[in-house]
């Protein structure tokens, strides 16, 4: 019937495949269209007051660790954007110790589309869109005060691709511990949610310790904060290299070599113990 | 239900206690959630300490006392189930496969049965992962301790927080009588209840006009109202006034949840489920 | 060469225990444990053991959901852990309590999905869909939701969705559970016919042994990871001290009936039961019997194959 794959016929078989399931559960969602708006138009809300809090602050100080509102806003809506679209494609991920425990694992685990892809793709919620929404309202408002240049448009749209990348990974590596522990899931939002958070505001108000861990050990650093120093066309005041702020997906890059390897270590585990 | 007072507070201890029962087996999660919420409490102090720096009497709160308040919301976030997740999922749930007809039919007040679970979640909440992060705030940047009044005030409050929640929570659940499917309004709740009750932001820092809103909301008996009174903003009779508010809110919407349960029955037996 | 060639397969779990606050002790629990056995194309085989004897191990070590810590498993000339994703194409797999159909979606579109995964030519796909949804009776639910349809409907539902890429072997993991009668009817039918007309391979693990014997022509008995009995239902029956049964009806009231090679188990009124070996045939038995008494009827019962697995069970 089908002959062994190319890497490139698997590549687009499984991509295809993403979207045809997802394409299903948009289509299931759509059977409630009540449900679908108003989780549409909170998923605004909740992001919308969320940015508020932030805005908030500023009617009790003139600059936060140095940087203005609109400044945040530029750090804040280049994470958003890249976290949200990660959560939309990727999200469902954190539910592995669900699947495991409902069986849904298995029954995916005898389809011939990887595993991950069908973690990925079950429950696509597309009323994500309203988050993402948000996001890009805040980076549009932040945008003006940019002076936009060619090498700023590529550096921005690079980042774009490479936070979406590395947002991935996050969701990735952190939830596959729950093929250790199937009830941890809550563990990955530290990582996931907590990471989003904290790359909402300027590195200038953590530690030192904070900020290279942010680079070396969880490169969430390279999302928004080096990005938007070039954007800002702002000096770091820890002192990095400039190189790092056109980094963002060598950083990426590496992140996938590292959850690529914990992925399979996870599956092997699942497969070795099947529970 | 005109039973002697005594066996109908044991059956709800039962209940209380085998909801705590319930929540204390899943061990991994909930040293995932600890974890969790002190990262979060970790990142909102080091926010508020720069926010501090700038303004070092913002809201009328000091740097340390402003800390303070970020671990009390991380504390009390799981406790009052501000995201939902306690007992009253498992009502919405019961609405949606239709076993509620059950619950109706019980010679037990549904109100009360499903309160004593929610207290008995709470218990559990507030010993672990209100506890446990708290212990790392002040580990890591030292808390502000409250007077011995202040800490019965902050006690009571917090039983307060957990009801006034769940008697929000239950309400919106019981939209499902309703709606089919409770997750909309799920959303829009924790939406509410995330900024409207200090989480994001302690309420006095809101510009006036909203302050005095949010103030009166139900939401912020969740977490402003016990950590202005652990704070020492409270005291005295302003205390019993900020409690006497929690007490009002909870019996308002106590009130409402039995008449909402009220209309549901008769729906469902009109419609038979 | 067999279409599923098992040899020496072992799984074992290691099992960590609480043995105090904080002290653990692990246990190593052999799942399965030197299992062999062949299975030939179109062959219906019966899996069945009691809980936790393996079952559900060997058949995700077949799927390829498990690896073996142990000999080895060959399906369709495939090494299921390794090969998972193309042996996948290449077979079916059912499981009982759960769907893998889209909850909140007609039929038709989780057919339509399956199709694009599997990569099924049209062709295919239409005759697969034209033939099961008609056998299956499928034909009036196509456009109905999941969610809405009885557990029977959805139970054949699944299994026209196992069947739309042609797998060359179906595993059925208790198919008919909380099925009622007529659905269970059905479905053996309709399993039969799948076997017969496409030589499709079956096997089923199940506890409800009609569907045993309803559908297959060979069993294997698993017990504590090892296979205690593998071959044909009549010498299921056969086996150990499995007996059939004489009852006869007489005339009048008697003691006890007194006749080599049979032993009386039971007597109520003018009935009485006599237990003789499944192997020895039943013919002198009645001779001897209408010989020595006025018998009003006779009539033979086969061993009940309940009993029969349960004494394996014992053993």
């Amino acid at each position: 019937m089908v002959d062994t794959d190319t890497p490139a016929a698997y590549v687009a078989h499984a991509v295809r495949s993403y979207w045809l399931i997802a394409l299903l559960w948009i289509r299931a969602a759509m059977a409630y269209p009540v449900s679908f708006w108003t989780m549409l138009v909170g998923g605004v809300l909740i992001t919308f007051l969320d940015f508020v809090a932030i805005w908030l602050m500023f009617t009790h100080v003139d600059t936060y660790g140095g940087f203005t509102l609109r400044e945040i806003a530029l750090l804040y809506g280049l994470t958003s954007i890249a976290f949200r679209v990660a959560d939309m494609l990727v999200g469902s991920v954190e539910k592995i110790g669900q699947k495991v425990r409902s069986g849904d694992l298995d029954a995916m685990m005898t389809k011939p589309v990887p595993v991950l892809v069908q973690l990925c793709a079950d429950r696509f919620e597309l009323r994500r869109l309203g988050q993402i929404a948000q996001g890009l309202a805040v980076f549009a408002w932040a945008a003006p005060i940019v002076e936009w240049t060619p090498q700023r448009l590529l550096v921005l749209v690079v980042a774009l691709v490479s936070g979406v990348v590395i947002y991935f990974c996050v969701f990735v590596i952190f939830s596959t511990i729950q093929f250790w522990t199937t009830d941890a899931s809550e563990f990955a939002n530290a990582f996931t949610y907590g990471g989003n958070t904290i790359m909402q505001y300027p590195m200038t108000i953590f530690p030192r310790e904070v900020v290279r861990s942010l680079t070396y050990l969880l490169p969430l650093a390279f999302v928004n904060w080096y990005p938007c120093l070039f954007l800002l066309g702002r000096t770091d005041p820890f002192g990095s290299p400039d190189w790092f702020r056109f980094a963002s997906p060598l950083a990426a890059l590496m992140l996938v070599v590292v959850t690529t390897l914990v992925w399979r270590q996870g599956l092997r585990r699942y497969r070795s113990t099947g529970s | 239900m005109s039973g002697p007072l005594h066996p109908q507070i044991s059956l709800y201890a039962a209940i209380a206690t085998r909801s705590f029962r319930r929540y204390s087996t899943y061990t991994a999660a909930t040293l995932a959630g600890i974890f969790t919420n002190s990262v979060f409490g970790i990142i909102l102090s080091f926010a508020y300490l720069a926010l501090w720096e700038q303004n070092p009497s913002a809201g009328g709160y000091e740097a340390d006392q402003a800390v303070t308040f970020v671990w009390i919301g991380q504390a009390l976030l799981m406790t009052v189930a501000l995201w939902s997740g306690g007992s009253t999922d498992d009502l919405a749930e019961r609405i949606r496969t239709g076993d509620i007809a059950v619950d109706l039919y019980r010679p037990v007040s549904v109100l009360g049965w499903y309160l004593a679970a929610d207290l008995g979640r709470g218990l559990y909440h507030f010993t672990t992962r209100g506890v446990a992060p708290a212990i790392v705030g002040a580990l890591l940047f030292g808390l502000v301790t409250p007077s011995p009044a202040g800490a019965a005030g902050f006690l009571v409050s917090v039983v307060l927080a957990v009801v006034v929640s769940f008697a929000v929570r239950f309400l919106f659940a019981a939209s499902a009588f309703w709606l089919l499917d409770a997750t909309g309004p799920r959303v829009l709740l924790s939406v509410l209840a995330t900024f409207f009750s200090g989480l994001t932001l302690p309420l006095n820092l809101f510009p006036d006009g909203l302050r005095q809103v949010a103030l009166a909301l139900p939401f912020a008996s969740y977490i402003q109202t016990p950590a202005d009174i652990w704070l020492g903003r409270h005291t005295g009779l302003d205390m019993i006034a900020a409690i006497g508010l929690q007490v009002l809110w909870a019996v308002v919407l106590l009130a409402t949840c039995a008449l909402v349960l009220r209309a549901a029955t008769r729906k469902v037996v009109v419609q038979g489920g | 060469m067999s279409l599923i060639e098992v040899r020496d397969l072992s799984r074992e779990f290691t099992i960590r225990k609480r043995a105090g606050a904080f002290r653990r002790t692990s246990v190593v629990k052999h799942a399965v444990h030197d299992l062999s056995f062949d299975i030939e194309a179109g062959e219906m085989v019966g899996y069945i053991g009691p809980n936790g004897a393996g079952k559900s191990t060997t058949i995700k070590m077949l799927t390829g959901i498990l690896g073996p810590s142990g000999g080895s498993a060959l399906v369709a000339g495939l090494e299921p852990s390794r090969q998972r994703r193309e042996l996948a194409r290449r077979i079916g797999v059912v499981f009982g309590q759960r769907t893998s159909l889209w909850w909140d979606l007609p039929l038709r579109d989780s057919y339509e999905l399956l199709r694009r995964i599997y990569r099924i030519p049209d062709q295919t796909f239409r005759r697969n869909l034209e033939d099961h949804v008609a056998l299956l009776d499928l034909g009036d639910l196509m456009d109905t939701p999941v969610r809405q349809l009885s557990l029977g409907q959805r139970m054949r539902g699944d299994i026209a969705a196992a069947l739309l890429h042609d797998p060359e072997i179906l595993y059925l993991d208790e198919p008919t559970i909380g099925l009622d009668v007529v659905s269970k009817g059905r479905l053996r039918e309709f399993l039969r016919a799948l076997n017969h007309e496409r030589g499709t391979t079956l096997m089923l693990t199940t506890h409800d042994l009609q569907d045993i014997e309803a559908l297959c022509d060979r069993v294997i008995v698993i017990d504590h990871g090892t296979a205690v009995f593998d071959g044909p239902l009549p010498s299921l029956r056969a086996n150990g001290d499995a007996s059939r049964t004489l009852v006869v009806d007489l005339v009048d009231e008697a003691s006890p009936i007194a006749i080599e090679g049979a032993r009386v188990v039971k007597v109520e009124g003018p009935r009485q039961w006599l237990a003789f070996p499944a192997g020895a045939s039943a013919a002198p038995l009645v001779a001897q019997v209408a010989a020595a008494y006025d018998v009003a009827d006779l009539s033979i019962h086969e061993p009940d194959i309940e009993d029969v697995i349960r004494k394996l069970y014992a053993r």
